[in-house]
């Protein structure tokens, strides 16, 4: 049961880098390619999933959304993941005033508005998606921060961690070959899970309309244009949706899997 | 003789391991205790002592499997469904835990734990009576009103120890099963709680089944000894008798192993070899063969029965 | 150098948030011979450990290894003589990092020395053989030997760097019964064959008259009694001392 959901998770992860990176090649129609003839088409052989209100083939659009997606989910998660477990281990590593600024400043982070700073960003560099890959990102490493600090900390309490320092290593040899590799499974559940959110996340700054612009295809902005023609077409706003459900849904699987094959005791089997 | 309190026969557990293996746990346990006799299991991690005591108090893991014969006063324990057991629990069998601070509620006050059985059995007519009881319980196991009234981290671990031996009694159970109720205390502490304990089984009229590692600690505080190792009964006997001639090689060995105080720095020392078996490491003879001097081949190959309060092959009983 | 005691501590004294857990701690240590530091939970005995240790920086009070004051080195200096004092944990799991091959845990001390790999693997072999250990041992995980295993990898990561000092805090407690007296046979051995010292961190106080010289009994922070070991175990002054043994009677 548990590998089979692996698998899944795998599969529908590996098919969501597939379509994106295809689409940079190929993509059944030029997902920017306007054909008012074709206005609001259903399904059919030559449009699989049909035409939106301008024409243009949805399915294309879906896989020229997944590469915002992945896009924007790799740099927001990045940023996150990088900057908040460097800050973390940092914190955990030297205790003290270092430990209380890096935590105060996660708290003064995590209250600050996501959407607010995503305005502001925009203000600031006009909208787009680096808006989206910035906000997302700088929003992810409070938390971050706080889950390595906290894991990190209850390592450093134990016993090979002292004899390490008996054995005369320095605090950065410790936190890079111990205390790291034991924070692996929670950094692939947390990045994970935050690249589901994050792919939300830029869904919603998309549909507000302070993340990719149009003509550019991503899913939030396939479901804000979706929205007004939902009685009239409603598989506009299904298709997008479906697509971020199997998107999120087969990375958390994957993060589950991978967590459980990276603990040492299966690794010595 | 008035018949056993406490009666096992042929008792067995069957576990099953996170990887969906089956691993044999107990294997063929006999035992009886009577009123005010105490007795303590010994053995070592994996020897099923601890699962012995859960088996008696209805408290195995989910998935686990026992068969045999579990009696209390002549009553099948096994055959108990939740609503009877709930009746026994407390009230026919108590049993006292290893880690005070876990077994007690953090949030409530002792007191009022320890009134908790019983009012759950019906001990007295009303609240007022109930505090009365509990007060009178806690006085008895050495805590005056104060402690009584504070919360379990408030008061030290020997303090704590006792609360949970005056909940255990406050149902006014038959039997007393103490799953190593020292382990987390000082040395000066251990010996204080276990002779509060026979002294309370005696004036009670109760039998108290000890769960421990630690055969000097108690072999001289209980009445009979029950030996364990894998699973398995070794052997058994008046605690006093065991202590002067032990004869199974494994009670021999326990008892060698321990330096002697006073015996000086050069004293030799018999260490006995190999590692205490892991339940997936049992094979089929004598749990004991791997590390036993005596161990022949059909020691290895079949496990010898327990008979006139001993299983070897090697010895006669 | 070689003239100075091998542990000189005195005036120890160590304080957590306003609380003093050890006070006034004294006592000298000659190269070859052992220390027992005995004590119930509670009475500061693994905070001295780690003070002895330099794991702390204590509040009060000094703690030299062969004449030199280890806390008022610098870092570098401190880490460079570490090598010389090594210690065994209590808890057998918790002591070897559960994702590194034990091999790699045992020589992880000689990182500070300059050694070529095969001298570590070298040197890696041999400590494995005096714990009584196989050398195919280092290629398996922690969570694959039993606990009296574990302790005997911890004694052989402990040996590594030829100490002359080992602290073992509480390095029976953890085990079972029939196993307790294997590791303790062992360290006995260790003492006589390599003439290491050791202090020796327990309330076990017939393990203690086995593997020490001289004794000091901790409760609530202080030294209420200490001496050479048979004196102190045999003919005890402090009525704490004597109910202690009594408990054992």
């Amino acid at each position: 049961m548990r590998r089979a959901a692996f698998v899944a998770g795998a599969v529908l992860t590996a098919l969501l880098l597939l379509s994106a990176l295809l689409s940079l090649a190929w993509t059944p129609w030029p997902p920017e390619q306007i054909d008012m003839a074709r206005r609001l088409a259903p399904p059919s052989l030559a449009h699989w999933l049909g035409c939106d209100q301008l024409g243009r083939d949805v399915f294309s659009r879906l896989m020229a959304g997944a590469r915002s997606a992945w896009l924007v989910g790799v740099v927001a998660v990045g940023i996150g993941l990088i900057a908040g477990t460097a800050l973390g281990l940092l914190a955990a590593a030297r205790r003290g005033w270092v430990e209380a600024l890096v935590l105060r400043g996660a708290d003064l982070g995590y209250a600050f508005p996501a959407l607010l700073l995503a305005i502001l960003l925009a203000a600031a560099l006009g909208p787009g998606m680096s808006v989206a890959m910035a906000a997302i990102g700088l929003h992810a490493v409070p938390s971050f921060a706080r889950l390595v600090n906290g894991s990190a900390k209850s390592w450093w309490a134990r016993d090979f961690v002292l004899a390490a320092r008996v054995a005369g290593q320095g605090r950065l040899s410790i936190t890079l070959r111990h205390v790291l590799p034991q924070l692996l499974p929670l950094l692939v559940v947390q990045g994970t899970t935050s690249f589901a959110l994050a792919i939300l996340a830029e869904a919603g700054l998309s549909y507000l309309g302070l993340g990719t612009q149009p003509p550019q295809a991503s899913w939030g902005r396939l479901l804000a244009e979706a929205q007004t023609l939902m009685f009239e077409a409603p598989q506009l706003a299904l298709a997008p949706g479906v697509a971020i459900t199997l998107a999120v849904l087969g990375l958390n699987l994957l993060g589950d899997g991978l967590r459980d094959r990276l603990d040492p005791k299966e690794q010595a089997r | 003789m008035s018949a056993p309190l406490l009666e096992l026969r042929d008792l067995h557990v069957r576990l099953t391991a996170p990887g969906g293996a089956r691993l044999h746990a107990l294997r063929g346990l006999d035992l009886t205790l009577a009123r005010g006799e105490s007795l303590a299991l010994i053995g070592e991690s994996g020897s099923g002592k601890t699962l012995t005591a859960l088996a008696v108090m209805g408290l195995l893991p989910e998935g686990a499997e026992v068969s045999g014969r579990v009696a209390l006063e002549e009553r099948d324990l096994l055959a108990l469904d939740d609503d009877a057991w709930c009746a026994v629990r407390g009230r026919r069998v108590a049993m006292v835990f290893q880690e005070p601070l876990t077994a007690l509620n953090p949030l409530q006050r002792v007191l009022a734990q320890v009134m908790e059985p019983i009012r759950i059995h019906r001990l007295a007519p009303d609240r007022d009576s109930a505090r009365q009881r509990a007060m009178a319980l806690l006085a008895r196991v050495g805590l005056d009103e104060r402690q009584a009234r504070a919360y379990p981290h408030q008061l030290s671990g020997g303090q704590r120890q006792r609360a949970l031996i005056a909940m255990a009694l406050a149902g006014e159970p038959d039997l007393l099963i103490a799953d190593e109720p020292t382990t987390a205390l000082d040395a000066r502490l251990r010996v204080q709680v276990l002779d509060l304990l026979r002294e309370l089984v005696a004036e009670r009229g109760m039998a108290l089944l000890l769960i421990s590692h630690d055969l000097a600690l108690t072999a001289r505080r209980v009445d009979r000894l029950l030996i364990l190792y894998g699973g398995r009964a070794m052997e058994e006997g008046r605690a006093a008798e065991l202590l002067q001639h032990p004869r199974h090689p494994y009670t021999q060995a326990l008892w060698a192993a321990r330096p002697r105080l006073g015996a000086g720095r050069d004293q030799p020392l018999h260490p006995l070899k190999g590692n205490v078996p892991s339940l997936k490491q049992l094979g089929a003879g004598c749990p004991f063969a791997p590390r036993c001097p005596l161990a022949t081949a059909r020691c290895a190959a079949e496990p010898p029965p327990f008979h006139r309060q001993l299983a070897c092959w090697e010895v006669s009983p | 150098m070689s003239a100075a005691p091998l542990l000189q501590v005195q005036g120890l004294g160590q304080h957590y948030g306003g609380r003093s857990v050890l006070r006034d701690i004294s006592f000298t240590l000659p190269a070859g011979e052992s220390l027992g530091v005995i004590g119930e939970s509670g009475a500061g005995k693994s905070t001295l450990a780690r003070l002895l240790m330099a794991l702390e920086r204590p509040h009060r009070g000094s703690v030299r290894w062969s004449g030199e004051d280890v806390h008022a080195m610098p870092a570098r200096a401190r880490r460079a003589l570490r090598p010389q004092v090594q210690m065994v944990f209590q808890d057998p799991y918790g002591s070897l990092d559960p994702r590194w091959r034990v091999g790699r845990s045992v020589i992880e001390p000689l990182a500070a020395l300059p050694m070529t790999g095969a001298e570590r693997q070298t040197r890696l072999a041999e400590v494995l053989a005096a714990v009584g250990l196989e050398a195919d041992a280092a290629l398996r995980f922690p969570h694959q030997f039993s606990g009296g295993q574990r302790q005997r990898l911890a004694i052989a990561r402990a040996l590594s760097t030829r100490p002359r000092l080992i602290v073992a805090d509480e390095p029976l407690s953890a085990l079972d019964v029939s196993v307790q007296a294997q590791i303790l046979a062992l360290l006995r051995e260790l003492q006589r064959r390599e003439g290491i010292s050791l202090v020796v961190v327990s309330h076990d106080l017939p393990a203690i008259e086995v593997l020490c010289d001289h004794a000091l009994v901790l409760r609530g922070g202080e030294a209420v009694e200490q001496g050479p070991a048979a004196r102190v175990l045999g003919e005890p002054h402090h009525p704490y001392t004597q109910d202690l043994l009594a408990a054992l009677a």
